[in-house]
C-alpha cells in the first residue's frame, strides 16, 4: 500500500467536480469535440495528454494521447504487457496503490487533470467506477456488496437502488430472493455481474473494465459483453481486452497498445478491423503477432 | 507391448527402506511434543487428584483465603484468581486496542519501507526476557506511576497489568497484521474503486475479513498475560488478595498475587515435597491449565463463527 495515497477528506465538493474547478493549464477550451477520426460527434469525458507511467525505472506507457467519447464503448486491445491496464488504472488513479508508479503528462477527467495537486482520488474514483479482472465481490451479502459504494458515499441505500443496480446488471431475475446469501455463492459469471452492479449503484459517469470476461466461460461471457453494450447507453465505458473478437463485437472505438507501452492506433472500432494504417497493427490483428 | 521394449519404472534398491526411515525420523518428531503435553497433563492431574484427596474442589474453588504455608491454612483459590484475572484485564484494555491500531498501522498505511523497519522493531519487544519488563516496572513504571497516584504500593497490579500490556502488544500486532497482509488486494482494490477512503477500506473491509486472525491474536495473547509469571511476581508482588470490586483504585494501587506467582512462590519456598502445601501448587496448575485451554477452545469458535471467508 502507497504512502501518498491522499487521505483528506472524502468530501466530493473538494476540488474535482469538474465544471467549477479551475483549469490553471486553460485547455479545456481547446478539447476538441471530435476524435482523430473526425467522424464522432460525442462530447470527450476522458482524455490522456502526454500521459506516461513508470514503474521504478521502468516506462509501462510511453506518453500517449487519446479521447474517449461519451455514452459509447472504446476497447484497448493489445499484447500482454503492453501497458492497455495501466493506461486503464491511471484514469481513476487506481495506480496510485502501487508504491513505485510514477505519473507524466496530464489525464483529463471533464477537462481537469486528476492529476492536479488538488485532486482527491478518492473523490475521482466516486465518479469513475470500475469492474476488474479476476470477480472480487466483498464476503458480505448480495445487498451488502450493491449497497456498498452507495455506503462509502454517504447515498442514501435503498431497497428500490439495489434492485435497479442489480437489474441493470442483468442479475435481478437470477438473485431475487436470495439477497441475503453470500456473494461468494454466486457462480463466476453471477459473481462478475455483481460486481457490475456495485459500480453502478452510486451511478458513476465512467466504467472502467480490465478483462472483465477473461476469468469466465463463453456463456458467462456473452452475458457481460450484451450488458457492456447495454451500459454505454447510460455510461461512458472503457473497457481492456486481450480477446480481439470481442472489441470488434462491443466497442465503437478501439485502440491498440503494442508492446513497448505504446498506442499505435486509435479509432472507430471497424475502421481499425477492417483497414489498420499501421502495418504492426495489421499484423497484431491478423494473429501474426502477439 | 512386449517386456523387451518396456521402460524400466522398478524402484531402485534401498528406496522403500529410505523412505521408510524418513518417515519414521518425521514421525518421532511430531510425536515428540505431543508425548510431553501428555506427560506434563498427567503429572498435574496426578498431584491434583492427591491434593483434592484432603481438600475438597469446591472448597478450592470458592475459598477466599489462600495462605498454604501459615497456620491457619486455607486453599481458597479465588484470590489468586481475581489476581490473575486483574492483570489480565489490565493488560488487556492496554494491549487489544493498541495492537490491532498497529497492525492496521502495518498492513495499510505504512509504506514498504517504513514497515520493513517498524515490524522487527516492534517483534523485538517480544523477545525481551520477561525478567527484565518486571523490573522495568518495579524500578521505572511504579515511581512513574507514583506521581499520580501517591498511595501506590511499591508492588501493585497497574504497573503489572501496564507492563505485561506491552509485553503482549507485539503477539496482537504481529499476528492480526499477518492476517490482513493476507486479505487478497482484489477486496483492497473493489472498495478503493468504489471511492473507499484508505480507513474505510480498513474498516469494512480488511477488518472484517481478518476477524478470524484478530480473534485468535486476542485470545492467545490473553493466555499468555494469564499465564505470565516473572513480571507480575516482580512488580505486582505476593499478596493474595481477593478483589473488590466495589474499589477498583484500590485493586490496582496495591499488591496482588496471581496464580503463576503464587506457584512461584510455593515452589520456591520450604515446603516439603509431600506436603499438602506443596501438592496444592500443581491444584493451582491445573486450575490454571483448564483456564487456558477453555480460552484456546473459544478463540477457535470465535473464529469460524465471526469469519467473512473470502476465497
Amino acid at each position: 500500500m502507497t504512502q501518498d495515497m491522499t487521505t483528506s477528506d472524502p468530501d466530493e465538493s473538494d476540488g474535482t467536480t469538474a465544471s467549477t474547478s479551475p483549469d490553471p493549464g486553460g485547455f479545456s477550451e481547446a478539447r476538441t469535440q471530435t476524435t482523430q477520426e473526425g467522424t464522432s460527434t460525442a462530447p470527450t469525458v476522458v482524455e490522456s495528454r502526454d500521459l506516461a507511467v513508470y514503474y521504478g525505472d521502468e516506462q509501462a506507457l510511453q506518453p500517449t494521447t487519446m479521447e474517449i467519447p461519451e455514452k459509447q464503448v472504446t476497447a484497448i486491445i493489445g499484447p500482454s504487457g503492453c501497458g492497455k491496464s495501466t493506461f486503464l488504472r491511471s484514469i481513476n488513479r487506481m495506480n496510485d496503490l502501487i508504491d513505485v508508479a510514477r505519473v507524466e503528462g496530464e489525464l483529463r477527467f471533464r477537462g481537469k487533470n486528476v492529476y492536479d495537486e488538488d485532486v482527491d482520488p478518492v473523490a475521482l474514483r466516486r465518479r469513475i467506477g470500475m469492474v476488474f479482472q479476476k470477480p472480487n465481490p466483498f464476503p458480505k451479502s448480495i445487498r451488502e456488496n450493491v449497497a456498498y459504494g452507495l455506503n462509502v458515499q454517504g447515498k442514501e441505500v435503498t431497497d428500490e437502488a439495489v434492485e435497479t443496480a442489480l437489474r441493470r446488471a442483468a442479475l435481478w431475475e437470477e438473485v431475487e430472493g436470495k439477497l441475503d446469501s453470500s456473494g461468494l455463492d454466486l457462480s463466476g459469471g453471477q459473481q462478475q455481474r455483481l460486481c457490475i452492479a456495485r459500480a453502478i449503484a452510486p451511478d458513476p459517469e465512467v466504467i472502467l473494465m480490465d478483462e472483465p470476461a477473461s476469468a469466465l466461460d463463453p456463456v458467462a461471457t456473452s452475458q457481460i459483453e450484451d450488458l457492456i453494450e447495454e451500459l454505454a447507453r447510460d455510461y461512458t465505458v472503457v473497457i481492456v481486452t486481450h480477446n480481439m473478437q470481442q472489441a470488434a463485437r462491443i466497442s465503437d472505438k478501439t485502440a491498440v497498445f503494442l508492446t513497448g507501452g505504446e498506442l499505435v492506433e486509435f479509432g472507430e472500432t471497424n475502421r481499425i478491423f477492417e483497414n489498420p494504417e499501421h502495418q504492426r497493427v495489421e499484423d497484431y490483428i491478423t494473429g501474426k503477432f502477439g | 507391448m512386449s517386456d523387451a521394449t518396456a521402460p524400466d519404472l522398478s524402484r531402485r534398491s534401498g528406496q522403500n527402506t529410505r523412505e521408510f526411515a524418513y518417515r519414521a525420523v518425521f514421525f518421532v518428531c511430531a510425536l515428540l511434543s505431543i508425548l510431553t503435553t501428555l506427560a506434563i497433563v498427567l503429572t498435574l492431574l496426578g498431584d491434583a487428584l492427591t491434593f483434592f484427596a484432603e481438600v475438597s474442589p469446591i472448597a478450592f474453588l470458592t475459598g477466599t483465603t489462600w495462605s498454604p504455608a501459615n497456620d491457619p491454612v486455607s486453599f481458597g483459590v479465588l484470590p489468586l484468581i481475581t489476581g490473575t484475572l486483574v492483570i489480565t484485564f489490565g493488560a488487556a484494555a492496554i494491549a487489544l486496542p493498541v495492537g490491532l491500531l498497529t497492525a492496521i498501522y502495518l498492513a495499510e498505511y505504512a509504506s514498504d519501507r517504513v514497515r520493513s523497519v517498524l515490524k522487527p522493531a516492534i517483534e523485538v519487544l517480544a523477545g525481551v526476557p520477561t525478567v527484565v519488563y518486571g523490573y522495568f516496572a518495579l524500578v521505572y513504571v511504579t515511581p512513574a506511576l507514583s506521581v499520580v497516584f501517591p498511595t501506590i504500593s511499591t508492588f501493585n497490579a497497574l504497573s503489572a497489568s501496564i507492563i505485561v500490556g506491552i509485553m503482549i502488544i507485539p503477539m496482537v500486532s504481529s499476528i492480526s497484521e499477518d492476517a490482513m497482509s493476507s486479505v487478497p488486494d482484489s477486496l483492497r482494490e473493489a472498495s478503493y474503486g468504489l471511492g473507499a477512503t484508505r480507513f474505510t477500506v480498513s474498516t469494512s473491509v480488511v477488518v472484517p475479513a481478518s476477524i478470524s486472525g484478530i480473534a485468535s491474536s486476542y485470545i492467545l495473547a490473553l493466555s499468555r498475560a494469564i499465564g505470565e509469571t516473572m513480571a507480575v511476581t516482580i512488580a505486582a508482588g505476593n499478596t493474595p488478595r481477593l478483589v473488590d470490586l466495589t474499589d477498583p483504585a484500590g485493586v490496582f494501587l496495591n499488591s496482588i498475587q496471581t496464580m503463576t506467582a503464587a506457584m512461584v512462590q510455593l515452589g520456591a519456598s520450604d515446603v516439603t515435597g509431600q506436603s499438602l502445601a506443596y501438592r496444592s501448587l500443581f491444584a493451582v496448575g491445573l486450575t490454571l491449565f483448564v483456564i487456558t485451554f477453555l480460552m484456546n477452545l473459544i478463540s477457535e469458535w470465535v473464529a469460524s463463527r465471526y469469519r467473512e471467508e473470502y476465497r
